[in-house]
């Protein structure tokens, strides 16, 4: 009979073998997936993992791992904070719209004007967006406690109208022919945000998403906000006898949070994307629920989360146009990655003893 | 704006059928939080829901078979939801999301070749005479068959968990998981059996949305249902009959706002599809602004990990 023992203290060799073979275990599981929709499993996974990094074409897939998991990691730096306090702000994908729309709607407004001013501008009105967007559940959750999984989820589908009405309305390009969509930002020096260095794929953002990073990481081990936050997740009757604040830590978790998925999304806006479309968010909000996960909610664990995320983004990409996988496999895929992650978490806390049937548990 | 093309007796009996999808979604979550546990992945199981009924109709001609098969591939992905809350005793918030972002992919994956397709039309309640009455026939005796199913479920939930044994059980399983384990009852298999009930409902409401109300299949066409489905059942404090309150309001607020649409009032569309959204955010303000009456009829033990040290 097998038996679950716990342990008294989480397992350390566990918590950071557990991601591992969890990615391990997704890519069996996934093999097994694409070989039911009748692809070569290992074609498959090698495309996927292997070949953005090595093959031939690296040399145009690798800055796109930048482009691609600063966002990731930027939201999810953002979301392990309330995660770890249990606050669980579900909207980041809302947040990263709002952030896009307030970003580009000042950029916009200024429009042909040029000027250094306006980036930094662009920067702060985008981080505002998504905490504002975000701050909405946080005080509605410290003044009625409303339940902020589902109003910061709510308020997604609510960003994603506003985007579509903006994108059709207000923002839409004048000169654009009556097609839905903004100018491109890309064809304004002012508000675009270029890469830095020719051909390395690091913007503006990408420096932000380091900056994160280190911040939280500072902030995690060596601030009281970060004690209090560890605090809470870990005993919050223990956290509560030691004065922290909990409808404060709503408001500085959520309002983080949607600062940095605001920053997001203004920078894909301005940078990768260019301009505010109806189809501009691609779901990075979500994805970056598995990242904050598979890093253990840990910042340093989170940057390679989202690395490895945005590995499996391109390698899709690669995938879809060589072995004809269909886009949504992609997504499945990473759901699973986040279910054998969810499962295998459980031998940190947990030792599985072997008994004898019958012998007294 | 012409508001009088808008007909009072019309609005009712839509409203009825598009509240169906989020009405059984609801009921069946309500028994899976009556048991102790939070399923975050409502959305993710009526979206496979949708395209397993909607597949399954299309190659068999049948949509008796289409509802039937929503249903098992709903229960079948709560099943991965049990067995990693319940015996690998994951976080149920994070489980029930990762059942929603697989679900949503794994649906796109399953429908690409469902795009565009119209599926065999389901079952319509047709009485002589009686669905011919004026007013009360459109509005009670000619609906589709799955609004019935609904009506009868919530029926059937309300007099299981109200007046029979295994739903005093399920119940003292989700007030105190360690006293209802002490008392002998095995908590393990009625929250499982309760979560696989919760994934049926959810896949026959995706199936009610992709087989009857709209009735086509669409990426990602459940666009928030599930969570609504989540929240009616906080505004229903836990009861049925009042789920079934709530899915009627937003079913009205959802097919009044398509009204307002059609007759074309001055509001633009974006801000007009916004409202069933902005609406749950309001009612779940009010509802959890009177404290006392809500906590009250939470299941003490929601969302908590169950795990038998002896």
């Amino acid at each position: 009979m097998l038996r679950l023992e716990k342990r008294p203290n989480p397992s350390k060799t566990w918590a950071y073998m557990a991601p591992a073979l969890a990615v391990f275990a997704t890519m069996i599981g996934g093999g097994i997936m694409f070989a039911a929709l009748g692809k070569d499993p290992f074609e498959a996974i090698r495309t996927i993992f292997y070949d953005p990094l090595f093959s031939e074409f690296a040399w145009y897939y690798r800055p796109q791992l930048l482009v691609k998991g600063a966002p990731l990691i930027l939201i999810a730096i953002g979301l392990s904070m309330g995660f770890r306090a249990g606050i669980w702000n579900i909207g980041a994908e809302g947040q990263y719209i709002i952030g896009a729309i307030c970003g580009a709607g000042v950029a916009l407004a200024v429009y042909p004007a040029q000027s250094a001013f306006i980036f930094p501008t662009m920067i702060f009105f985008g981080a505002l967006g998504g905490f504002v967007w975000a701050i909405i559940p946080a005080i509605l959750k410290t003044r009625f406690g409303t339940n902020e999984i589902l109003v910061s989820l709510m308020l997604v589908y609510v960003a994603e109208q506003l985007l579509a009405s903006m994108s059709l309305g207000l923002l839409k390009n004048p000169e654009g022919f009556g097609f839905p969509g903004s100018r491109n930002l890309q064809q304004y020096a002012s508000a675009h945000n270029a890469e830095l260095w020719t051909g390395t794929g690091i913007h503006m953002g990408v420096m932000f998403a380091f900056i994160a990073v280190i911040f939280a990481y500072v902030l995690l081990a060596r601030h009281q906000m970060g004690f209090h936050i560890r605090l809470t997740g870990e005993s919050p009757k223990a956290a509560k006898f030691a004065g922290v604040n909990p409808k404060r830590l709503v408001v500085y978790c959520l309002g983080f949070s949607g600062a940095l998925a605001g920053l997001a999304g203004m920078f894909e806006v301005s940078g990768p994307s260019g301009q505010i479309s109806i189809d501009f968010n691609v779901g990075y909000g979500f994805t970056a629920i598995i990242v904050a996960f598979l890093g253990r909610l840990h910042p340093i664990g989170i940057l390679l989360a989202g690395l490895l995320m945005a590995l499996t983004y391109i390698g899709g990409e690669i995938a879809q146009s060589s072995l004809g996988l269909p886009s949504a496999a992609i997504q499945a895929f990473q759901g699973m990655l986040l279910f054998f992650l969810l499962a295998l978490d459980m031998l940190t806390n947990f030792k599985i003893r072997f008994t004898s049937v019958g012998s007294p548990a | 704006m012409d508001l009088s093309a808008i007909s009072p007796t019309l609005l009712v009996a839509s409203l009825m059928v598009a509240a169906t999808p989020i009405l059984l979604a609801a009921i069946g979550e309500l028994v899976v939080e009556k048991s102790g546990v939070l399923n975050l992945g409502v959305e993710g199981m009526m979206i496979i829901g949708a395209i397993a009924g909607f597949s399954a109709a299309v190659s068999t001609g049948s949509p008796i078979i289409g509802f039937i098969c929503a249903a098992l591939g709903g229960a079948a992905l709560s099943l991965v939801f049990a067995l990693l809350t319940q015996f690998f005793l994951s976080n149920q918030v994070a489980t029930g999301l990762a059942l929603t972002l697989f679900g949503l992919g794994l649906s796109a994956l399953m429908g690409q070749s469902y795009i565009g397709i119209k599926p065999p039309s389901s079952v319509k309640l047709d009485l002589p005479v009686i669905s011919d009455i004026p007013i009360l026939g459109p509005i009670l005796f000619s609906h589709d068959i799955t609004v019935y199913v609904a009506l009868a479920l919530v029926t059937g939930v309300w007099w299981f968990l109200k007046y029979t044994r295994g739903g005093l059980i399920l119940r003292a399983v989700g007030e105190s998981h360690d006293a209802a384990h002490a008392l002998g009852y095995k908590v393990v298999k009625v929250r499982i059996l309760a979560i696989m009930f919760g994934g049926a409902c959810a896949g026959l409401g995706g199936a009610s949305l992709s087989l009857v109300r709209v009735p086509q299949w669409t990426e990602g066409m459940t666009a928030g249902a599930g969570w609504i489905a989540l929240a009616i059942v906080v505004f229903a404090s836990w009861k049925p009959a009042r789920a079934l309150l709530g899915a009627y309001l937003f079913g009205g607020v959802a097919v009044l706002q398509l009204n307002l649409q059609a007759a074309g009032i001055s509001v633009s569309v974006e801000y007009l599809s916004m409202s069933p959204y902005v609406m749950t955010i309001v009612v779940l303000v009010i509802m959890s602004a009177n404290r006392s009456r809500s906590a009250l009829n939470a299941p003490a033990a929601l969302g908590r990990v169950f795990h038998a040290s002896r």
